[in-house]
């Protein structure tokens, strides 16, 4: 079965992240920047399935030049080859544009049976992007799956929820976005890394995939980022000290904040 | 300033910019080993240490032999077949992490595997090296005795010939990995001069008793191995070493990767007390604010990228081919001195958490003692250099 895995390079969620005083983007060059930990979760479950049922994985990615690294990343962990949408034009893209360039890109592709993503990033957290490429692709959308199998010709997860765990099953082909539970990632092996070198990566632009650079990027986004701010430094909480009352000192404090 | 007029900004972690060197891919090995340390050994080492043991050890020789760790500088034979400069990062890496940990993979990669690789027979190759790149057999090397360090070529073990078998006697000391090894590789007397034997653990005769009592290097294993009447046939003889050409071809192998090992338990110590000095505050601001401080970082930053530079030129004449013994024992003489200068330092900054294994300051210090007398003592590479120089060699007549 041929298998997409949708990775993303993000910062590093160890360096200071910030986003530029002119646009509100995000500033790529104040972090280091690392294959997100959830795409590497959703490479791993690609690869195990492939080892499973035989077949190919594929590594999508927009993102700048420099995202290349994450792709080589995923590329030394096993994944076959990989499409690198690269274009000026996408700088300051939304989630919508996102999903749109990349089913476009996806759609490049021959005969995929399923599509894996994490369920959301680390940097932007919309969580949005995975259901909307499937909708996009009119492709059943499996998400925050904590196990998945697949036989080759439907695939059958455990979605978990804040309302509780659910079986949801579909025919191929379909997407599954996978949360931090569904594996223990695989450190790419010294093999790995040297056959990396020689995997194919094809580059494509916006027009490549099939859009116009007037649909993607900042100018065009359907949503818009009007200012941001930095988040305030956590403040000293509250100390209860308990003289008999300290029960009922913290439910005061939890209505008050209206927790309770 | 490059073409673009930007400058790269000033790393403290790596002040020189020496990761500019190594290529994507040595980084991308630099990061697998990194993490695997992170995930399986960091957070526990420190307790290790304490109670003086390494547990799971073949679970964790399983995870470095997935990686490709175990004889990753070998051809063949399911090894990864990396560069010299490579498998320096990778101990690099691991000595950051504890210079025990890279003890079970020099002795299994540099010693057991490389003398199989390189003066065993075909069959001795297919038999043990890809079940010892895997992780699947863990291998030891016995050749310092009880009495005879430096100077192994006055060594009392001893191997007769009786029919077409050996029989070995004698004792090893200070063995690595000698009572978790499934086979070792003994170096002993012979009518023909020195030679070398592949020993599976199980052979009646043979028993490798574990050395406590040790306050170094208490997150390995380190073993004195009994040779008792052990009979083995001739083809457990390495058919290609007569002499002791063949074990020190081993030493200097593993001594290699010290040199790199080395600056990574230094480097592990500096990070810690630059760490430590910025978030403790003395006299109304952080320690780090103090000229006493500041020197002493300055000092350090200073010794261990000297050592990574030398560590780095070392590497890459011998893969260039060019690399000599007496070039080794300069590298090894004058990274491991450093790294203990290094350790002592950070000690000293960090205050009495100096001493706590809250921190991996005093274990890589204690480790370093280990370090710096194994593999050939500081003194005994001070006489190869000197020998070199003055073409009078000073340790034997």
């Amino acid at each position: 079965m041929n298998i997409v895995v949708l990775v993303k390079q993000v910062p590093d969620t160890w360096s200071e992240r910030k986003l530029s005083d002119a646009d509100h983007t995000l500033d790529r060059a104040s972090a280091d920047a690392v294959l997100d930990e959830i795409n590497e979760r959703a490479v791993e479950e690609a690869l195990l399935a492939k080892e499973a049922q035989g077949g190919e994985v594929t590594v999508v990615c927009m993102g700048p030049e420099r995202a290349n690294e994450a792709i080589r990343k995923a590329l030394s962990m096993g994944a076959d080859s990989a499409v690198h949408v690269s274009d000026e034009a996408l700088h300051g893209s939304d989630a919508v544009q996102t999903a749109r360039t990349l089913a476009a890109a996806i759609g490049t592709l021959e005969s995929v049976d399923l599509v894996i993503a994490g369920n959301e990033s680390t940097d932007g957290r919309a969580g949005a992007v995975p259901a909307m490429v499937a909708e996009l692709l009119g492709w059943p959308q499996l998400t925050y799956a904590r196990k998945l199998d697949t036989d080759g010709q439907s695939v059958s997860i455990e979605r978990e929820s804040d309302a509780g765990v659910a079986t949801v099953e579909a025919n191929l082909p379909a997407l599954v976005s996978v949360t931090e539970k569904i594996n223990e990632p695989r450190y790419p092996s010294f093999k790995g890394i040297m056959a990396a070198k020689k995997k194919p990566v094809s580059t494509l632009s916006v027009a490549d995939v099939g859009l116009s650079a007037d649909e993607v990027g900042l100018g065009s986004a359907p949503t818009q980022v009007v200012s941001s701010a930095p988040a305030p430094p956590k403040e000293a909480g509250v100390k209860v000290t308990d003289e008999g009352e300290g029960g009922v000192q913290i439910v005061e404090f939890l209505s008050g904040q209206k927790l309770v | 300033m490059n073409a673009s007029g930007t400058r790269p900004e000033f790393d403290p972690y790596d002040p020189l910019g020496i990761d500019g060197e190594l290529s994507t891919e040595q980084l991308a090995i630099r990061d697998s080993v990194r993490a695997l340390c992170r995930d399986h050994v960091t957070p526990y080492v420190g307790d290790w240490f304490e109670r003086g043991e390494l547990p799971g050890i073949r679970d964790l020789a399983r995870e470095l032999g997935k990686l490709g760790v175990l004889g990753m500088h070998l051809q063949g034979y399911g090894c990864a077949g990396m560069s010299a400069v490579d498998y320096g990062v990778a101990c690099e890496e691991l000595e950051a992490c504890d210079s025990g940990l890279r003890s079970l993979v020099s002795v299994q990669g540099s010693l057991a595997m490389f003398a199989i690789w390189r003066w065993g027979s075909e069959e001795h190759k297919q038999q043990w090296l890809p079940k010892m790149a895997a992780g699947e057999a863990i291998g030891c090397f016995g050749l310092t005795e009880p009495d005879h360090g430096s100077d192994p070529a006055s060594m009392r073990t001893w191997a007769r010939r009786d029919g077409s078998d050996w029989v070995l006697n004698g004792r090893k000391m200070w063995i690595t990995n000698g009572s978790v090894a499934d086979v070792a590789v003994v170096w002993a007397r012979t009518d023909e001069g020195v030679r070398g034997f592949v020993v599976p653990t199980d052979t009646p005769g043979f028993s490798a008793p574990e050395i406590t009592q040790k306050l170094s290097l208490r997150a390995s294993v380190t073993s004195e191995l009994v040779l008792d009447e052990v009979r083995v046939p001739d083809e457990a003889a390495l058919p290609e070493a007569v002499g002791l050409r063949g074990p020190l071809s081993c030493l200097n192998e593993a001594r290699y990767g010290i040199v790199w090992g080395a600056t990574g338990a230094a480097r592990n110590c500096l990070e810690a007390a630059l760490d430590y000095s910025r978030s403790r505050e003395q006299f109304g601001k952080p320690i780090a604010g103090f000229q006493l401080t500041q020197s002493k970082l300055a000092d350090m930053a200073v010794r261990v990228n000297n050592g990574r530079l030398l560590a780095l030129h070392l590497g890459r004449r011998k893969d260039a081919g060019t690399l000599l013994p007496q070039q080794v024992s300069f590298g090894k003489l004058d990274n491991v001195r450093g790294a203990l200068e290094v350790a002592r330092t950070a000690r000293t900054v960090l205050g009495a958490n100096g001493i706590s294994l809250e921190y991996p300051v005093i274990r890589h210090m204690t480790n370093l003692e280990s370090v710096l007398t194994y593999e050939g003592t500081g003194e005994m590479h001070a006489l190869t250099i000197g020998q070199a120089m003055t073409g009078i060699p000073a340790f034997r007549d």
